[in-house]
């Protein structure tokens, strides 16, 4: 346990020491700036707006700028897990580390631990920094703000776990590359499914759904996305709003938050194994 | 006393291990006993690195067995006491000197004060570069690091793989400074090293591999045989040579095994009339031994 420990604050450290949040933190000032800007002139322009229509428009971009978030945190992290792994592998750090009495698996998850407290910070800080901003601008706040965030850390997880399996066999950029074309073209099928489900056509939908178990980061962000718009917002949108990218109609299920914590920790699992095999 | 401090520092049998078709290492056994100085020599490709990475878990044996400090390898815990210095020396950049001293003794799980840390900084040259950035640091400095890093958390047993290729010819009369000093204090060292005059002059034992298997294993003296006589000579008749029994003649120059009694011989020889114009004692060098060990089959050799 303390070597799990040792190598999640390291990891953290490597993180602020190679200025990694530095350049973090400045790209999402510009991105709450530019957001409260933007919430700030939906306002003005559209001040005659219902309260209902307020809040429509409020949801709606709330999502898209937290879709921006997520999406940082993701592409970060798995692109942070990555050199991290077989980067120090390649260049030879990893040499002399993995030969004090410890074992790969614990090295592994201080590595994995430190990631996700890394992503988990970073949409916590970014996405309450965002609800403050909404707020203030239109006067809208999410129903389940934490439940969110949690998810959206979720799903940071569930990418960088995957990436770190990829690390454990190939280079460091291919593994972020990787993970990264993974999450993208998880989410396009998670679109093309809910417009298969907007059409009525089982077969397009079922894109989606298998999309969403091989990989949950499109399931955890519709889960997301669903604790962050207003509940009363789907009746009053009514049948069409399925097909939208940025709205969710319905919350997860027990069974597949349970899948989405099985499913991560069988890819860790996966690259301890992979790892513990690895010739360094 | 306790088996466990009474066995060999390490304990390798019947290392084997391929990488793809080509077999690296094939049935290397060696011993490192409790305080030896053991070099582990032989050409590019011969398995060294191979062998070290094997025996510290970095590489997975396809067969054999390996004892570290009397604890089977596959037990992290055999590694406590071990210190190594990689061939590829890398250290986070990021880290100061310092820190990176800090966190292999957190991962060592030992209590090493800052102080002996500061101590083992200095004895590698470091003192007033511990709290800069490894990032900065020349490839030389980086070896010294590595060096301060296999010995900082006490170790019984230290593996150095090459550990003076980046170093100037002060940075490896210091290193030989240390493996003597290591020495002295009952360390055991395996060391791999291209110098064989390194080897030569701080080994007990050596351990000669070539094409993946040990083509000789032994004492110095074992290796380099026993020391022998060269004689200038001249009026040597039939009878001197039947006296003499000179393994090599070179004109008036002849080689004999060192006898017990040279001047007796010296004596003997006079008296056989013949004119003695020199004599001195000869041995062959390590490295002479070593082009003529990897010059023969491997297969032939023991």
């Amino acid at each position: 346990m303390n070597t799990v420990v040792t190598i999640a604050a390291l990891t953290l450290q490597e993180a602020s020491r190679r200025r990694v949040l530095r350049s973090l933190a400045v790209l999402t000032c510009v991105l709450l700036a530019l957001s409260a800007w933007g919430f700030a002139r939906l306002d003005a322009e559209f001040g005659g707006l219902t309260s209902g229509e307020a809040k429509i428009a409020g949801s709606t971009v709330l999502n898209l700028v937290m879709f921006g978030f997520s999406l940082i945190a993701a592409l970060g992290t798995a692109f942070l897990a990555g050199p991290t792994l077989s980067g120090e592998v390649e260049s030879g750090i990893a040499l002399a580390m993995m030969t004090r009495p410890i074992r790969r698996s614990s090295v592994l998850a201080g590595k994995w631990l430190g990631l996700v407290a890394f992503g988990a910070g970073f949409v916590t800080a970014a996405g309450s920094a965002q609800f403050v901003i909404v707020r203030l601008t239109v006067g809208y706040w999410p129903p389940h703000p934490v439940t969110g965030l949690a998810l959206l850390a979720g799903q940071t997880a569930a990418l960088l776990t995957l990436g770190l399996l990829f690390s454990t066999v190939i280079s460091p950029m291919a593994s972020g590359i990787v993970a990264v074309g993974l999450f993208g073209a998880t989410w396009i099928a998670g679109v093309v499914g809910s417009v298969g489900d907007a059409l009525g056509n089982p077969s397009v939908a079922m894109v989606g759904t298998v999309s969403r178990m091989l990989l949950p980061t499109d399931g955890l962000w519709r889960g997301a996305m669903n604790s962050f718009q207003d509940p009363a917002l789907l009746a009053q949108v009514g049948s069409g709003a399925e097909e939208s990218p940025f709205l969710s109609m319905a919350p997860l299920t027990g069974a597949y938050l349970a899948w989405a914590a099985i499913w991560t920790a069988l890819v860790l699992g996966l690259a301890a194994l992979s790892f513990q095999r690895r010739d360094l | 006393m306790d088996p466990v401090t009474q066995s060999p520092a390490v304990w390798v049998s019947h290392l084997r291990k391929r990488y793809r078709k080509r077999t690296a290492v094939d049935g290397v056994s060696f011993t490192v006993g409790r305080g030896e100085v053991v070099g582990l020599l032989g050409p590019n490709g011969a398995g060294k690195t191979s062998v070290i990475k094997m025996m510290l878990g970095l590489v997975r044996p396809d067969a054999g067995e390996v004892m570290l400090l009397g604890q089977p390898n596959t037990d992290p815990r055999s590694r406590q006491r071990v210190g190594y210095l990689p061939e590829l020396f890398r250290y986070q950049p990021w880290l100061t000197a310092d820190e990176v001293l800090a966190l292999h003794v957190r991962l060592t799980g030992l209590k090493v004060s800052d102080r002996e840390r500061r101590e083992n900084l200095a004895l590698v040259g470091l003192a007033d570069r511990s709290r800069d950035r490894v990032g900065g640091f020349s490839k030389g400095m980086q070896q010294r690091l590595g060096l301060a890093v296999a010995l900082v958390a006490r170790p019984e047993l230290v593996v150095l793989d090459e550990p003076t290729s980046a170093l100037d010819p002060l940075g490896r009369a210091d290193v030989r400074d240390l493996l003597l000093s290591l020495r002295q204090r009952g360390v055991a060292v395996l060391l791999n090293s291209h110098l064989i005059g390194e080897v030569e002059r701080v080994c007990d034992r050596v351990v000669i591999l070539d094409r993946g298997r040990v083509a000789a294993a032994g004492t110095l003296p074992e290796l380099l045989g026993r020391r022998t006589l060269r004689l200038r000579l001249t009026e040597v008749t039939s009878s001197v040579l039947d006296r003499l029994q000179p393994t090599e003649t070179d004109g008036d120059r002849y080689t004999v095994a060192m006898p017990d009694d040279v001047p007796a011989l010296v004596a003997d020889l006079v008296k056989l009339g013949v004119h003695v114009h020199a004599v001195e004692p000869a041995r062959v060098s390590l490295e002479e031994r070593l082009l003529d060990i990897l010059r023969t089959h491997p297969g032939e050799q023991q």
